[in-house]
């Protein structure tokens, strides 16, 4: 880019001029936290930033080595150094008298940049200068302050209101309770509120039934299950490896883990150390271990050629942006090859935070190891019980034994003879052979000098083959641990971290893995956020991990309310979820989202308690539907004067319809299922061809958060409805709206067995009712409400429409009639499943029954 | 021209009216009762186009559409378009290590690199005298309308990122692919068939690399300009196929129902969404009977099956030549070709004997095709694979092939304004490495938008906080050169 040339051109806008212009320019912008008002100062981080990023940072921001004439903006000294801003006098600061120019070659942004800044930028740039060009750190770098809130008041009904006041508007009204209800539901558990339930919640006088609602809700066992998909997302679980032959591994345990973490009620510091760095605690335990599984979540190859350096490489760059997006909200990937061009965020700070992972123990390419055995619940008391004894016996015998081996070895190294004894002849199995090979080589040490496999392998044959004392304890040892063997063997399995000697990590420059000329870093935390004290000690992913979560770390408890806020509502106080750096958005309410961040803080990192005060927030129960004026005003509802309907999860699309239908198998956890998949989807799969093994029995009607995730492949259902295939990291979902949902609801054999599951229910549990009792009841089941007069009309006119077409067509009739794998109940004809197939198929499809409202 | 304002103009589009939709389809075809509750007049353009984010295009458009040839697996430079008698003299021979030390290998990293003569003679054709492997003579036929690169390069040297970086531009997944790229920029000319279409062929021969699903994403664009993958077996397009005991009648009544009961709850709540919703159920009904016509050729004349060399209903990669030029024919903005099997580590010989049987005809009739339709001035077709092959010798089992190979590759282009009867880009004379107007990936991507009347530069999106291009960030070049 052109460097800034120091030269005076004519200023030829008059400030006032300019400050005229913003106030006319950005008056309709003035709800959502623009400056909008002579009288109130420009605020850098709210006016300023924004536009000094998006446009001057690329070339005059924090990469050093991409930085034109010496110039950085993103540091209020060096701009005034370079005579570039003149605080308080717009006149003769360079950056206006450019920003300003007519002449092409003058003109900054130069035009080659494709970025333009509009007259109201320019002259918000003027005041700014004009009023001491005052520069703030970026505000997702302080750390958040908690802001005033009267007692008993919700703190988010408090601040949101404050600055609908500010804007001029008023809140909705509170929507009815059917309408709270659906919403809480699916919200809060991902299913749908059953009608008697419902009505029983909205006859109930108590003025306090909804929040016992909510308390209801938030001790579900299926809440965890709801909570749990965000969070898959965020950290991109997947059944598969993910490049090239995306073969599967175990990694199923750590999803039931995540999900039992939210029914707990985990804190979330607790939650975030546990997954980062679980195998390091004191008291790391089984469940700590799951946790750890998420370090190994990354993307794998198995493919041959591939060069073990160069994806070692790619799976610490996989890691960092993990971390990055997940719990600090900082996209870090650009500085994989250079500094970031607008956030202080270095290649070396990269290269320190990739380094904290350098000891996670992971095959660069190839196949996963199968991981740890983890007991089921079953497993559990059994598996107890054989260690207990096993220890018993082992410390009752060790002592004597360990005194006999010693004898033992000196004799027999004391014996050409006998040691050459200990040689296996040609016959024996290539396990003996290598065992002896082993054993050889330990005997020629001192005992002091072997290494640990020599030592337990020495061990080993020295009870089994040479040990005399005694006798029954050792063959009941064997005994015992044969049968734990075996028992393990049985259990499930998962990829958790093991801490190894570490990789040496280097700055790779220009990110290239062959080049080992770079610096070799250890671990260390982003530079330009608060430090932690280390004593002196190069620090570990467990002080990484308790970073993340410490009281002085300003992004992590902001990042995951963020999110929350967007699950709740539909988008995030910052609109970014995945990047609250100085490419994001700023919050449209700062002190909300600080408010949220202190409050989660201080509660513990209380999940439950913050998902409680969104959800009994009087904001959160607002109407979702919008007067013409709020519309126009707050298209996007960024300011929360109402709720805003949401299209369902793909996920919860699938439970809703299964659900409803009375097919759900409601089981909690468990082995990723198979459900209908249209054949031939996995053909370009390879290595080894793929054939996809339909679930049959309970596995085939399970919750869509257990759907077998293929990340080369994900399942098509969830695609067409924005689940995402969790290569990399997803913040939010985008919510789309697809004729391919159109054919997935109308044709997926998942809900044509549905439609004839709820048709089912219709005729067997209504045996004796008129059309118009069916037809109400279905629209109770799947609505929760009761059919207007006109969409009574509309269902019974179709419903004449089949039956006439299938009492002429039995072959139709007993072709839908069998769709899937449920048996429909006895006593039932063919042509009425039929018929009310379709009613129920209809329903299914009703944008109405995929939205939360 | 950065695109964010686009946006923000084209998200209020999807809010307040329809949205256009992966098969781009406009408010004006879908009848009146869609356009209830619409608010903005400007949502329907005068002219029934479903107009992409770019408008007015900043350059002048060469190419309206792409037909995209992928040749999956790295088919070798040295077996098809880039001759190199030296490299037969030195058959048998160390490479020279001047030229390989130090530099990314596959599976012969580490072992010793011997050179292996092309296979087969090449032949000049056309009046230009383009030197082609005689394997190919219908392509050879086409010398004269087609530009071949000699020097192309790719930053990776695996098939599933190097797939990724030629579709997406980036070797990390969650990038948008090119289809979806120009979907986006320009939106689609086809009423009721998807702006960017995929199609995947695999010949005779081993079970092939994969190809995933990720290289037609849509990444980090809205869904809907994701690629659509078009099976020559089961449904064409996935549950596009009304259930068992369900005829089109019954289809339609339910549908009917659905937008009627989806139009009562409009006028309660007033949520635009309904307005999108009520014309994705019309659009999805419309393609369950389009999507089947159009993948149906027997109503092809049989001299035009012979020229491409398919039968319908075969699956082959001629029958998706055939279908490309009747996508293109129906407006489709991207149509994206797979054939599989290129991936000749051992048998190259063999392997591009038979791959040629199965590609060399069909591609030389989709641009005879297209020219005989007046189509070609307006298409740009693109031959290439991920990446080329070794001049060294693989020889781990059976008879010799050739490893990965980044440093040099060939393509070709035809159509669009692309110069036709060139021959661009040289590699040494080993065949190792692109040395004479190198061509990288990114170059491509500039110069296939450049045809299409997009500035590369100017043509961005927001993704976490950076202008994400398809071009990358690098300054990659319009390959200059190579333009009529």
């Amino acid at each position: 880019m052109n460097p800034m040339r120091m030269i005076r051109i004519p200023y030829e806008v008059p400030v006032s001029a300019l400050i005229v212009l913003t106030c006319v320019m950005s008056a309709p912008k003035a709800a959502f936290g623009q400056n909008s008002a002579e009288s109130e100062p420009v605020r850098f981080n709210r006016d300023i930033r924004p536009i000094l990023s998006d446009n001057c940072f690329y070339c005059h921001g924090p990469d050093k080595n991409h930085r034109e004439a010496e110039l950085r903006l993103d540091d209020r000294q060096a701009a005034i150094d370079a005579k570039v801003i003149a605080p308080g006098a717009p006149g003769e600061s360079e950056l206006i008298a450019r920003i300003s120019s007519a002449d092409k070659d003058e003109v900054m942004p130069p035009p080659h940049a494709n970025k333009k800044l509009n007259e109201s930028q320019k002259a918000l740039l003027a005041r700014w200068i004009a009023e001491g060009a005052p520069y703030e750190r970026h505000w997702a770098y302080e750390p958040p302050v908690k802001p005033a809130v009267p007692a008993g008041v919700n703190g988010i009904d408090f601040l949101v209101r404050k600055k609908l006041e500010s804007a001029g508007l008023k809140p909705s009204l509170k929507a009815d309770r059917r309408t709270l209800a659906r919403r809480a539901f699916f919200d809060l558990i991902g299913l749908p509120p059953v009608p008697d339930k419902l009505e029983k919640f909205v006859a109930d006088p108590d003025p306090k039934a909804y929040e016992r609602l909510v308390d209801q809700l938030l001790r579900n066992a299926h809440f965890g299950e709801r909570m749990a998909i965000g969070w898959l997302d965020a950290v991109r679980f997947a059944d598969t490896i993910g490049y090239h032959s995306d073969n599967p591994r175990n990694v199923w345990p750590y999803r039931d883990w995540v999900i039992r973490s939210f029914n707990d009620n985990k804190p979330f510091d607790r939650f975030t150390i546990e997954q980062i760095a679980g195998d390091l605690l004191p008291e790391a335990d089984t469940e700590t271990h799951v946790g750890s599984a998420f370090n190994r979540l990354l993307l794998t190859t198995e493919e041959g050629g591939a060069q073990p350096m160069d994806y070692r490489a790619r799976m610490l760059t996989d890691r960092v942006r993990a971390v990055g997006n997940v719990w600090l909200g900082q996209t870090t990937g650009c500085a994989q090859c250079h500094d970031h061009k607008y956030d202080p965020f270095t290649t070396r700070d990269f290269y320190r935070l990739g380094a904290f992972f350098a000891d996670v123990r992971e095959a660069d390419v190839g196949r996963r190891e199968d991981g740890m055995p983890v007991p089921r619940p079953e497993d559990e008391s059994k598996l107890a019980d054989l260690e207990h004894r096993i220890r018993e016996i082992e410390t009752r015998i060790e002592p004597q034994l360990n005194q006999e081996q010693i004898r033992w070895e000196a004799e027999i190294t004391g014996s050409a003879e006998r040691l050459k004894s200990l040689k296996p002849d040609d016959k024996a199995t290539p396990a003996a052979k290598a065992e002896a090979k082993v054993v050889g080589e330990a005997l020629k040490k001192a005992r002091g000098d072997r290494s640990a496999k020599e030592r337990e392998t020495l061990q080993a044959y020295f009870r089994k083959a040479e040990a005399l004392s005694h006798p029954e304890d050792r063959a009941e040892l064997a005994k015992l641990k044969k049968e734990r063997d075996a028992l393990t063997a049985t259990m499930p399995r998962c990829l958790v971290t093991t801490s190894d000697t570490p990789r040496v990590v280097r700055v790779l420059h220009r990110g290239d893995w062959q080049d080992e000329t770079g610096e070799v870093v250890s671990a260390g935390f982003p530079s330009y956020l608060p430090q932690p004290d280390s004593n002196g000690r190069v620090p570990n992913r467990l002080d990484l991990a308790k970073w993340l979560v410490s009281r002085e770390n300003p992004l992590t408890a902001r990042v995951f309310v963020n999110r929350l806020m967007a699950q709740f509502f539909g988008h995030g106080i910052s609109k970014v979820t995945d990047d609250l750096g100085t490419q994001g958005e700023p919050p449209v309410n700062p002190e909300l989202l600080d408010w949220l961040a202190c409050e989660f803080m201080d509660s513990g990192w209380d999940v439950k308690h913050i998902v409680r005060t969104i959800v009994t927030s009087e904001t959160y129960q607002q109407v979702s539907t919008a007067t013409d004026e709020l519309r126009r005003i707050d298209p996007d509802n960024r300011l929360l004067a109402r709720q805003s309907p949401l299209r369902l999860d793909a996920e919860l699309v699938r439970d809703n319809a299964l659900f409803v239908s009375g097919l759900l198998d409601m089981y909690i956890g468990g082995p990723s299922v198979k459900p209908y998949q249209p054949e031939g989807y996995w053909e370009n799969l390879n290595f080894p061809v793929r054939s996809y093994d339909t679930d049959t029995g309970p596995a085939q009607h399970r919750r869509g958060l257990y759907v077998w995730w293929q990340r080369s492949f994900t399942h098509p259902a969830m695609l067409a409805f924005d689940a995402p295939s969790r290569e990399e990291c997803t913040a939010q979902r985008t919510r789309s709206n697809l004729p391919q949902q159109a054919l997935v609801l109308l044709n997926d054999p998942t809900f044509v067995e549905a439609s004839r599951g709820l048709a089912n229910r219709i005729l067997g549990d209504l045996p004796t009712a008129s059309d118009d009792e069916r037809i109400t009841w279905a629209v109770r089941q799947v609505l929760q409400r009761k059919p207007d007069p006109d969409e009574l009309k509309t269902m019974k006119s179709l419903l004449d429409r089949h039956r006439s077409h299938y009492a002429d067509d039995t072959a139709a009739a007993n072709a839908i009639a069998k769709a899937g794998q449920s048996p429909n109940r006895d006593g039932l004809a063919v042509q009425d499943i039929a018929v009310w197939t379709h009613i129920a198929r209809v329903l299914f499809n009703l944008h109405e029954t995929i939205t939360r409202p | 021209m950065n695109t964010s304002k686009n946006m923000d103009y084209a998200d209020r589009l999807a809010r307040q009216m329809l949205r256009r939709t992966f098969l781009g389809k406009s408010a004006l075809g879908l009848g009146a009762v869609a356009l209830a509750g619409l608010h903005d007049p400007r949502a329907i353009g005068a002219d029934n186009s479903r107009k992409g984010v770019i408008d007015p295009l900043p350059l002048p458009r060469k190419a309206k559409r792409v037909i995209w040839l992928t040749m999956a697996g790295g088919p070798s430079h040295l077996e098809t378009f880039d001759p190199k008698p030296a490299l037969a003299k030195m058959d048998g021979q160390p490479m020279p290590e001047s030229m390989t030390k130090g530099q990314q290998l596959a599976q012969l990293q580490g072992q010793a690199l011997v050179c292996l003569a092309p296979q087969f003679e090449f032949r000049k054709f056309g009046t230009s005298g383009a030197e082609i492997c005689h394997l190919f003579p219908n392509i050879g036929s086409i010398a004269d309308d087609i530009c071949i690169v000699r020097s192309m390069t790719t930053d990776a040297i695996n098939h599933d990122p190097a797939h990724m970086f030629m579709n997406t531009g980036s070797q990390i997944a969650g990038r948008p692919s090119m289809g979806a790229w120009v979907t986006y920029g320009l939106g689609s000319e086809s009423d009721n068939l998807p702006g960017f279409v995929v199609m995947i062929s695999t010949g005779v021969g081993r079970p092939p690399q994969p190809v995933a699903a990720r290289q037609w994403s849509a990444g980090f664009l809205p869904s809907r300009f994701q690629g659509v993958q078009l099976r020559g077996k089961g449904d064409p397009v996935l549950y596009l196929k009304s259930p068992d005991g369900v005829d089109q009648d019954g289809q339609s009544a339910d549908v009917t129902a659905i937008n009627a009961l989806n139009r009562m709850h409009q006028k309660r709540v007033d949520d635009p969404e309904i307005a999108t919703r009520i014309a994705q159920y019309e659009l999805a009904f419309e393609m369950q009977s389009s999507v089947p016509g159009l993948m149906d050729i027997r109503d092809e004349r049989p001299d035009t099956l012979e020229m491409y060399g398919c039968t319908p209903g075969d699956g082959s990669f001629a029958s998706n030549c055939l279908l490309a030029r009747r996508l293109a024919q129906r407006g489709v903005r991207f149509i994206q070709l797979y054939h599989r099997d290129w991936d000749h580590h051992n048998g190259v010989r063999e392997g591009v004997t038979q791959k040629a049987l199965e590609t060399d005809k069909a591609c030389a009739a989709l641009v005879k095709d297209l020219k005989r339709l007046g189509m070609l001035d307006d298409t740009l077709v693109v031959w290439t694979g991920e990446f080329g092959r070794t001049p060294m010798s693989q020889t781990n089992k059976g008879s010799a092939g050739r490893d990965h190979h980044n440093k040099a590759f060939s393509l070709w282009m035809a159509g669009a304004g692309v110069r036709p009867g060139m021959i661009y880009g040289a590699t040494d004379e080993l065949g190792y490495a692109a040395v004479e107007n190198v061509t990288t990936v990114h170059d491509l991507h500039a110069t296939m938008l450049h045809l299409l009347g997009i500035d590369h530069n100017a043509f961005s999106y927001k993704f976490q906080g950076l202008d994400a291009r398809l071009s990358g960030v690098e300054g990659a070049k319009v390959i200059k050169g190579i333009l009529g």
